[in-house]
């Protein structure tokens, strides 16, 4: 359970991050955490209440809200997954996500440092908070040196035993990720991993010169995945190919039942350019206050109930 | 049986036939990728180590594990004698199996008796124990340094070290975790 000093520094990390977003014209909104159906994605398991479900990511509502035609959203919100476990990884965290129309994942990695050398600055201006920012991570000035960025093929091949491809066709792509490349991450300054291969899409766009990627990155620090933002698919047609694929694969492991979200899909194609990125908020918490398990950081953990 | 979300550091699982304890444990998984559950496991026969990863449709067997509250009587060459304090029956378990524990068993001591498949493999001792000190250099009068210390042997034959007040005779407590002195116990 957190200490007051504690609960004050998770309240002025959301508020500087509100006021990041206010100053830059992203409407704040707040969709419902209870969905009839989440999209179908095979690695992530929903939790149900009663015949519904917890939110897994806002992302569902959020982009329904840009097919009604909004340009630029931020939420703040819990998500729930269930049998996510660890000293990064809760059933129910905290997500930032932000949403804009007219926009690739670039312009979201160019949001990232944004946002992160304004919220640093602004935590490290006040005396409260300095001391903990000077001794984290976060210390050095790292977020306001140049990030690095390098792609997923790259990272395998310096770092992991077998060429990426081959990881793919033998089902060892997220173990090496775990083990071999992400610790390897954002030692010294922010790192980008980017262009996931077309088969870890989920998603996102597909690099229109490259077809055999994805517009999509992952944002690491300390060896901590904190984001994942890509370039929309906005072509419902592809996107509906692979809800199948993802609905095939939920299917043959014997879990829930699930259908295709048709509004989702239809609101889609009301979607021309878009981009979108969750960053977990938990983690962001933990590397700024040099926290070691993320039930460090969040007002009440699993084991603070009788 | 238990599945890989039942993994954790403390769980008992079998594997090939044999109990393990999961002695360090670590969940990983991309937000977008498969989750991978890292252990690190011992064999509570052999007490050797290995770590491995697991994923989230692999399953494992419940060792059948039983502890029995037990009475140390005796040993005699390599052979450690319990009996039951329940049903009076006997058993012994090996010099090797014991391993550290022998440093601290005197005669009577009641301890927890690990069984696997009605086999006893281990077992576990009160954390403290009492144990009188057999041999201890005299205390060099006049050396006030408060902070050294000073080997002594205790009656099962196991040396540590004590504060140099420490005599021959003194019965001293032990913590059998870590199998250092804690204090002087009062005759």
């Amino acid at each position: 359970m957190l200490d007051i000093q504690g609960l004050r520094f998770r309240a002025a990390l959301f508020h500087s991050i509100r006021t990041f977003f206010r100053s830059h014209d992203f409407l704040e909104v707040d969709t419902p955490v209870r969905l009839p159906l989440v999209l179908p994605e095979s690695t992530i398991e929903p939790i149900p209440t009663g015949t519904w479900y917890l939110q897994p990511s806002p992302e569902q509502c959020m982009k329904r809200l840009l097919a009604l035609g909004c340009e630029k959203l931020f939420q703040i919100c819990p998500c729930f997954r269930a049998g996510e476990r660890g000293r990064r990884h809760l059933e129910e965290f905290t997500m930032l996500e932000w949403y804009r129309r007219d926009a690739d994942y670039q312009e979201l990695m160019k949001d990232c440092r944004s946002l992160l050398r304004f919220v640093v600055d602004d935590l490290n201006g006040q005396r409260e908070f300095h001391p903990t920012i000077s001794r984290s991570w976060f210390g050095t000035g790292a977020v306001d040196r140049q990030w690095q960025r390098i792609g997923v093929a790259e990272a395998f091949a310096q770092w992991a035993p077998v060429p990426v491809g081959e990881a793919l066709v033998s089902g060892r792509f997220d173990e090496i990720i775990s083990i071999d490349i992400e610790p390897r991450l954002g030692r010294e300054i922010p790192c980008f991993l980017c262009d996931y291969p077309a088969e870890c899409a989920s998603l996102a766009l597909l690099n229109p010169d490259d077809p055999a990627v994805a517009e999509r990155f992952e944002l690491y620090i300390d060896g901590v995945e904190l984001a994942n933002g890509f370039s929309e698919l906005t072509d419902s047609g592809e996107q509906r190919q692979r809800f199948r694929g993802e609905l095939e694969l939920i299917k043959k492991r014997g879990g829930r039942v699930q259908r295709m979200p048709e509004q989702f899909l239809a609101d889609l194609d009301r979607v021309d350019r878009a981009a979108g990125i969750a960053f977990g908020l938990d983690r962001l918490l933990m590397l700024l206050q040099s926290a070691e398990s993320i039930e460090a950081v969040v007002s009440f953990s699993p084991d603070d109930w009788d | 049986m238990y599945t890989a979300s039942d993994l954790r550091k403390g769980l008992k699982i079998q594997i090939d036939g044999e109990p393990y304890i999961i002695v360090d444990f670590e969940f990983s998984k991309p937000g977008k990728g498969q989750a991978l559950y890292r252990c690190k496991l011992k064999n509570m026969i052999t007490g050797s180590q290995f770590s491995t990863n697991y994923r989230s449709n692999e399953k494992f067997e419940k060792p059948d594990l039983e502890e029995r509250n037990m009475q140390y009587l005796y040993n005699q060459d390599d052979e450690y004698h319990f009996m039951d304090t329940q049903n009076y029956e006997q058993l012994f378990l090996t010099r090797e199996q014991m391993g550290d524990n022998v440093n601290f068993l005197v005669d009577n001591m009641e301890v927890q008796v690990l069984f696997f498949s009605s086999r006893p493999i281990d077992i576990s001792l009160p954390i403290f124990v009492d144990l009188t000190v057999t041999q201890a250099d005299p205390w060099a009068r006049g050396d006030t340094s408060g902070t050294d210390t000073k080997p002594v042997t205790v009656e099962t034959g196991y040396q540590l070290q004590v504060p140099p007040f420490i005599e021959e005779g003194d019965k001293i407590q032990i913590d059998t975790r870590t199998g250092a002195y804690v204090t002087r116990v009062k005759a």
